[in-house]
């Protein structure tokens, strides 16, 4: 086990070196959700004052939404990565050597939830900066960045399965914008569950990034029903747990395809 | 034999019962019924170079994926440094050191940063790590280099590091697969030069793959000649080539011959056998040129045959090829690129 987390260690700082080389993409993913708080913020600050809604300022409402939909945005290009090393030779490298097979996939998953975990802390910070207000306090940020973190962790582990199945840039891009925005708007977001039509409540209900909001925005409420925090997180978790599961199986495929 | 060739036999006489390299009727098909490897087997001793040598697609990486774990074979077996490469992998994976035909450092780390990791992962830690990387820095002419970022390297100092990453946990057994294809003259012969040293270094064997006569010729002191995923010939290349039974001699006819009355003429010249022409060109074996060609011009010119020029070689490699695959060297080459498809799936690369 302590050989797993060694390993993966190493394979993580690999991948963070890269990440940090590349300062543009680095400025990119950090101002990207500001835009899209600043952008929602302002078009749509007159929805909270809607009956129904439920939240005393749009702004308060919004940071959740945006620390989950930059999760989901970064981490579903991380196939990418993996496609590319598999082209570049790099990861038949590494399967030659004693190297355990699970930390050569996990590290991107690994590097995924890091990088979303400080994105979700500055735009925390951000939102606070704005006038933002959180009523759960630090626990409920707390609940707030583990699920924004297992998003990032089902999403990765996804995009790498599809990358490794598909072996095509095409095929990653296509599903990451097809599946951005429906994930997000058939989700609490950006709106409020109560004012969606029924169908799109539905639909919510079977949506990971929506459990992940439901999950934080009880966790962010004055008074926090933790039955519904462990539900809708608990889920999430189990999702995370099998959609790793999956890439770990379709990485032991790709070897023998080798 | 050169010296070297009379080293590596002695080598071979004290290891006798050591064998580095040992594979046993290995057959791989790929889907879409690619036959890669059809029952391929050969033996490689401790502290040699061995090499693998056919054209594009004959089975060599395959080969070489197999041997370094990184395939499995469909049947067959086959043992690195005394371990099975099937039930023993992670302990092979120790023991070897692998330079694939695809770089596989990674291009936004530095030099020795990649250096470093392999380290790592192979057990290093520490100050003998940081020794052994500024070791193989410094002798492969990567000093300089070895704070830029990979990507920036050339196609050289690419290869001279993916050997260097190879070396670092100093391995028994070194897989070079195409070594030097798609380099330049200059840096091809900077990589033949450190491969012979490797070898006679450090007792180091070596499993290379090629598809250059001439790199077989120059540094194998085994070969395996594969053709359609078998080994169709092995031997020391003095050894292939003296089984060709002596030289080549090519005549060149100011006209077309004959050939009955050719080998009328020519029967009468017994340094000289297996004749045979086509068009102006007339061809045969001598188990000594220098001596064959005089008699041979005297016989011709008795029989009123007359010729534009003479030439007797040392029988090429080339001429080894021909006898066992049947074709020239360069006829399987363009063959091979022309049946197989112009871009193999990303993780294929060259079988």
């Amino acid at each position: 086990m302590t050989a797993i987390a060694a390993h993966t260690t190493w394979m993580t700082q690999r991948q963070l070196k890269a990440l940090a080389r590349q300062p543009a993409y680095l400025i990119i993913t950090i101002i990207q959700p500001v835009i899209w708080l600043f952008l929602f913020g302002s078009l749509f600050r007159k929805v909270a004052e809607l009956p129904d809604f439920g939240a005393p300022s749009y702004l308060d409402y919004l940071v959740p939404g945006v620390v989950v939909m930059s999760a989901l945005s970064t981490s579903m290009w991380s196939g990418m990565t993996v496609l590319e090393e598999i082209e570049r030779g790099i990861m038949d490298r590494f399967l030659v050597l004693p190297l355990h097979r699970s930390a050569i996939i996990n590290a991107s998953v690994v590097m995924q939830a890091l990088t979303t975990a400080i994105q979700s802390f500055i735009i925390v910070g951000l939102g606070l900066a704005a006038g933002a207000r959180y009523p759960g306090g630090a626990i409920g940020l707390i609940v707030l960045l583990v699920v924004s973190v297992l998003v990032a962790v089902v999403f990765s582990a996804l995009s790498n399965t599809i990358g490794m199945l598909a072996r095509q840039r095409e095929t990653i891009i296509g599903l990451s914008v097809f599946l951005l925005l429906p994930l997000t708007f058939l989700s609490s977001a950006f709106m409020a569950p109560a004012l969606m039509p029924h169908w799109m409540q539905v639909v919510a209900d079977c949506n990971p990034v929506n459990w992940a909001l439901e999950a934080a925005r009880a966790a962010l409420s004055t008074a926090p029903d933790w039955g519904r925090v462990f539900a809708q997180g608990g889920g999430l978790l189990v999702l995370a747990v099998a959609v790793t599961a999956l890439s770990v199986l379709t990485f032991r495929a790709y070897q023998k395809s080798v | 034999m050169s010296i070297q060739a009379r080293d590596a036999g002695l080598a071979r006489a004290t290891h006798a019962e050591t064998r580095a390299i040992e594979a046993r009727d290995l057959v791989k098909t790929y889907p879409k019924e690619i036959r890669a490897l059809d029952g391929l087997s050969f033996t490689v001793a401790e502290g040699t170079v061995f090499g693998l040598l056919g054209p594009n697609g004959a089975g060599k990486s395959t080969t070489v994926k197999i041997l370094t774990t990184l395939a499995q074979a469909d049947s067959g077996s086959a043992a690195v440094a005394g371990l099975d490469v099937h039930a023993q992998a992670a302990a092979v994976r120790r023991a070897i050191g692998v330079v694939a035909q695809r770089s596989g450092a990674d291009p936004t780390a530095t030099g020795r940063e990649n250096l470093l990791l392999s380290g790592r992962i192979q057990g290093l830690r520490g100050r003998d790590l940081a020794r052994r990387a500024d070791e193989l820095l410094a002798r492969f002419d990567l000093a300089d280099a070895a704070g830029r970022m990979v990507r920036t390297y050339s196609g050289g100092m690419q290869r001279r590091l993916d050997v260097a990453m190879g070396l670092i946990h100093r391995p028994r057994v070194l897989f070079l697969d195409e070594p030097t294809a798609g380099l330049d003259p200059e840096s091809r012969s900077a990589m033949w030069d450190e491969i012979a040293r490797l070898s006679a270094g450090e007792g180091l064997t070596i499993l290379l793959t090629t598809h250059y006569l001439e790199e077989a010729d120059r540094l194998a002191s085994q070969l395996a000649i594969v053709e359609r995923g078998r080994v169709v010939a092995s031997g020391s290349p003095d050894e292939l080539k003296a089984r060709l039974h002596g030289d080549t001699v090519q005549v060149e006819l100011a006209f077309p011959g004959d050939p009955a009355e050719l080998d009328a003429v020519l029967r009468q010249v017994p340094a000289v056998r297996e004749v045979s022409v086509s068009g102006t060109q007339l061809s045969a074996r001598a188990d000594d040129g220098a001596t064959a060609v005089p008699a041979l011009l005297t016989a011709l010119e008795r029989g009123g045959v007359a010729v534009h020029g003479i030439t007797a070689a040392r029988p090429s490699l080339d001429d080894v090829y021909l006898r066992y695959a049947g074709r020239r060297f360069a006829e399987a080459q363009e063959s091979a690129a022309l049946s197989s498809p112009p871009a193999p799936s990303p993780s294929g690369g060259t079988r």
